[in-house]
């Protein structure tokens, strides 16, 4: 499992509901289940990724989350995880106001496009940004609105949503961002996972 | 049609069963079937709804028909639905004629068939009578209820009413309540039968004169919405049966209309054109959202079982949309629920046909459930 997993799953309390949306194969979820006894529901779009869920026991359905959040109750999730989509979404701001509707909590990570590989890229070159977390081309991408963990913080100071917890990643090493090292860490984390509410 | 139906199993309900139309049936049979072995724990049943047409031989070769059971194509020893695995009951719904209390019968008071003075059964009623089946097997919980088209209302309707007595549901191409769609082109078929001069009133079984054309043509308007226009192109096109040319009259010039008529012919010699009005109305009447004065989510507010829900992109009998809906109330009562939409260009009648992302999917969830319940039992 990848690290940006094992950090959400550490946020995630034992015997929890938990909405994974976008839950691509299951891999997540199927820890949470099996390892945290958490009450795992998913959401994913492709198929195929659906079926593998299935195969593992897990109920996921098939379905997209600008579409298909409205049907889940309010608070109807202890929390809801969105690993790395929400800039591929066309309209991120509904999608999160509907994932702080359903989940008392929610744990967001966003690949940050303040990374300083991502910054040097753009200016020495003059191209949008290749990376190992962006690998697509511009006319590919799936990530529509792409932000840095300073938009995003600033975001949420906006719209009078709560962080209860900032961690950054970056190499595989994982650290908290606080008010004092925001600047810093917007340069050289690859990752921001967010604990909101 | 066969009026012999001898050496099926049957179980003789000697308890009184109310319908929804207020009358009380007793003593009345229910017929069924079962394939595979039921295991120690009484832990690996699946009990399996026929659709409109089905009857309790889900496979092998019908007895009655001598032809293939009608989902051959998942059950059976190593298919989906692995009979090596599971023990696969399945019973012919009230209303049929396969055996099953149905206007085929005998009304002990008159002595006479019941032809339509049968009473108006529904879903509801069909899964009640069911119960009765799974008592006497001695089941208390199934390991899965699974069903497609008329069977997955079933489905719905066993889970909705006996929230504790099955593990798993998969309610398969299939929908919470008949659309308009679906009752016009059931009633389409039903006036189809009623317009045979033979029909007589459903008293046909009096002057030995069975209303074959009237449920035949009901068949044949039925079969299409089986199947998809993307189907019925590739498979027959403008081709012409047997022939070089257009002939310039009515007989079955087209391979389609050759073929419709093959399967409407095909069909009354298996079935009873009274039931097939039984049934029909049945499904027209199906409304679990209605039962639960509009919110369709308490129809599953108690279910304590896994739900999957399968759907197919070319029915556009039972579309995907009508089967979100299900996926939908699921959700809003926090019921644990998996939902896929198979591509698949054979209509509705996808479930019934061999499409191996379906099959594999199906046989993959099952086998999910039969762990999560030998693990539990192990625990």
């Amino acid at each position: 499992m990848k690290k940006e997993f094992k950090i959400i799953s550490k946020i995630i309390q034992n015997n929890k509901r938990v909405l994974d949306i976008g839950c691509g194969d299951g891999t997540l979820m199927e820890y949470l289940k099996f390892n945290q006894q958490n009450d795992v529901r998913g959401l994913e779009p492709q198929k195929d990724l659906v079926q593998k869920c299935i195969a593992k026991g897990l109920s996921v359905i098939e379905g997209d989350a600008e579409k298909e959040l409205v049907q889940f109750p309010d608070k109807s999730f202890d929390y809801a995880v969105l690993s790395q989509t929400l800039q591929a979404f066309l309209f991120p701001e509904k999608v999160l106001k509907q994932l702080l509707r359903i989940g008392k909590q929610t744990i967001i990570s966003i690949p940050n496009f303040g990374y300083w590989k991502v910054r040097l890229h753009l200016l020495f070159k003059g191209t949008m940004p290749i990376t190992k977390n962006l690998p697509n081309e511009w006319y590919n991408t799936p990530n529509l609105h792409m932000c840095t963990i300073q938009d995003f913080v600033n975001f949420c100071k906006e719209k009078n949503i709560k962080i209860d917890r900032s961690l950054c990643l970056t190499n595989e090493k994982i650290s908290e961002i606080t008010n004092g090292n925001l600047l810093y860490k917007n340069i050289f984390s690859q990752l921001g996972i967010f604990l909101i509410k | 049609m066969n009026k012999e139906i001898k050496n099926i199993k049957k179980l003789i309900v000697n308890q009184s069963l109310e319908l929804d139309c207020g009358k009380i049936i007793k003593n009345f049979p229910i017929a069924y079937e079962t394939y595979g072995t039921l295991n120690k724990s009484k832990s690996n049943a699946i009990l399996a709804f026929h659709a409109l047409t089905g009857d309790q031989f889900v496979t092998n070769i019908n007895p009655i028909t001598k032809r293939e059971g009608w989902w051959t194509t998942a059950v059976g020893p190593g298919k989906a639905i692995d009979t090596d695995k599971y023990f696969v009951i399945c019973a012919n719904v009230l209303g049929g004629c396969m055996g099953s209390f149905g206007p085929k019968e005998i009304n002990p008071d008159t002595n006479e068939l019941f032809g339509i003075t049968f009473p108006v059964i529904t879903i509801r009623d069909m899964v009640r009578a069911q119960i009765y089946l799974l008592e006497h097997l001695g089941i208390d919980k199934l390991l899965s209820v699974t069903g497609g088209s008329m069977g997955g209302m079933q489905v719905l309707q066993f889970a909705s009413l006996y929230p504790n007595k099955t593990y798993s549901a998969i309610p398969i191409a299939c929908s919470a309540s008949h659309s308009a769609q679906n009752i016009a082109l059931d009633e389409l078929g039903r006036q189809a039968i009623m317009a045979d001069p033979n029909w007589n009133n459903g008293n046909y079984f009096k002057t030995n004169l069975s209303p074959d054309k009237g449920l035949a043509v009901a068949r044949m308007a039925a079969h299409i919405t089986y199947l998809s226009k993307k189907s019925l192109q590739e498979k027959f096109g403008r081709k012409l049966q047997d022939k070089g040319s257009l002939k310039f009259n009515f007989d079955a010039d087209f391979q389609i209309e050759s073929y419709l008529r093959y399967q409407g012919a095909k069909f009354v010699d298996r079935f009873d054109a009274n039931s097939y009005l039984y049934i029909t109305r049945a499904m027209d009447y199906f409304d679990l959202e209605k039962q639960f004065n509009g919110n369709l989510s308490l129809a599953f507010k108690n279910t304590k079982s896994k739900f999957f829900i399968i759907s197919f992109t070319s029915d556009w009998l039972y579309p995907t949309i009508e089967n979100k809906e299900i996926v939908i109330a699921l959700n809003a009562c926090g019921a644990n629920v998996g939902f896929v939409e198979i591509n698949s260009d054979k209509g509705h009648d996808s479930f019934l046909l061999d499409v191996p992302e379906f099959l594999k999917t199906l046989s993959e969830f099952l086998n999910s459930i039969y762990k999560e319940i030998n693990n539990e039992k192990r625990i």
